[in-house]
């Protein structure tokens, strides 16, 4: 419950406060963003699976946006930016997808 | 494994009771975070949406862009130097054109005053040949042609029919003259376009066709100097059956 009203709180924000991003944060949040919807997919999936650990994806999630963003940031100081952030993107988007699948077959045995 | 139906109502139940939870400590940090990713997320669809990815967009991509434009507009700017150069052409052959075409029609306007296609108006005179008595003939009359057309005769006109370069003439046994296969009766009226003066000294010479008409027994010319003479008869041009133009 709580969720669902901090989630719909988190959207009104946005929407109402239409933030402009700081020019050093701008590479940074999209993959922010994908990393966060990842850890949101394993969590879903975890809690399907009744393995669900509050701790454990409070962790995973804070590390997920803290390492996809290291990993930015790394390659941006190498001159790979582009490439890195493209092969995160591409590493979480499978990510994603595993995750997706194995809550598909959890709700739908299929 | 239990049925399908029981896990399902098994999963609602476990929903519903989270839902209805107290929240408890990890828990509200659970949705701290969905609430900042949900606040993330719209933030960044937000400024992807509005900016059109441009501000997010790296220096490398951003330089990309750049030379993708510069060659787009270089490209640009030849088609249009291409496109003026076909635009002038255009110009300068329609231009070529319509010169061509006013000479041709001005070519058309003489041609079919000596063809005698075009009826033809202008300064001249009216040659009235009477002959009640049907004693003149067709020879005088080409002999009156011939005199007129030395004079500069541009266009001539016998009692309704044009004389052109391929007229003959010849004595109808029927009386009268034979113009071309059509037969004309006295008197003669030769409508005349050329040099009034010219034309009438010529005729009037000593010797001329006046004093030849006027030899034979009745018959009279009588000149008309005017200002204005009409030609209207038309001849009908016809495609020349074996002469072909000499291809130069």
């Amino acid at each position: 419950m709580i969720v669902a009203f901090a989630v719909a709180l988190g959207v009104a924000l946005g929407l109402v406060l239409q933030p402009t991003v700081p020019l050093d944060l701008q590479p940074y949040l999209p993959i922010a963003v994908v990393a966060a919807l990842d850890a949101l997919f394993g969590g879903v999936r975890a809690w399907l699976e009744r393995i669900f650990d509050e701790k454990v994806f409070v962790v995973s999630f804070v590390a997920n946006v803290l390492v996809a963003a290291l990993i930015v940031f790394v390659g941006d100081k190498l001159g790979v930016g582009g490439e890195l952030s493209t092969a995160v993107v591409v590493v979480l988007g499978i990510r994603i997808f595993s995750n997706a699948a194995a809550i598909r077959r959890h709700l739908f045995r299929a | 494994m239990s049925p399908p139906e029981e896990r399902g109502a098994q999963m609602v139940r476990r929903l519903w009771v989270a839902l209805r939870a107290r929240p408890s400590r990890p828990q509200m940090a659970i949705a701290a975070l969905c609430g900042l990713l949900a606040f993330g997320l719209v933030t960044q669809v937000h400024a992807t949406s509005t900016t059109g990815g441009l501000s997010s967009a790296r220096t490398d991509d951003l330089l990309g862009i750049l030379a993708d434009l510069d060659n787009r507009a270089d490209r640009l700017r030849a088609d249009i130097t291409d496109l003026q150069a076909s635009d002038l052409a255009l110009r300068s052959g329609t231009g070529q054109n319509r010169a061509a075409l006013r000479e041709a029609r001005a070519r058309a306007r003489t041609l079919g005053i000596l063809t005698g296609t075009l009826p033809a108006s202008g300064p001249g005179i009216v040659l009235t040949i009477s002959d009640p008595q049907g004693q003149v003939r067709a020879d005088v009359l080409v002999d009156a042609l011939q005199e007129l057309r030395d004079a500069g005769a541009e266009a001539i006109q016998l009692s309704g029919v044009r004389v052109v370069a391929s007229t003959a003439l010849l004595d109808d046994v029927g009386g009268g003259v034979d113009v071309s296969g059509r037969r004309v009766t006295p008197p003669y009226r030769l409508a005349v376009i050329g040099d009034s003066r010219t034309l009438a000294g010529a005729l009037e010479i000593p010797g001329g066709v006046s004093d030849t008409v006027g030899r034979v027994p009745g018959a009279h010319a009588e000149i008309t100097l005017s200002a204005r003479v009409t030609i209207t008869a038309l001849q009908v041009l016809q495609e020349p059956r074996y002469a072909r133009p000499v291809r130069r």
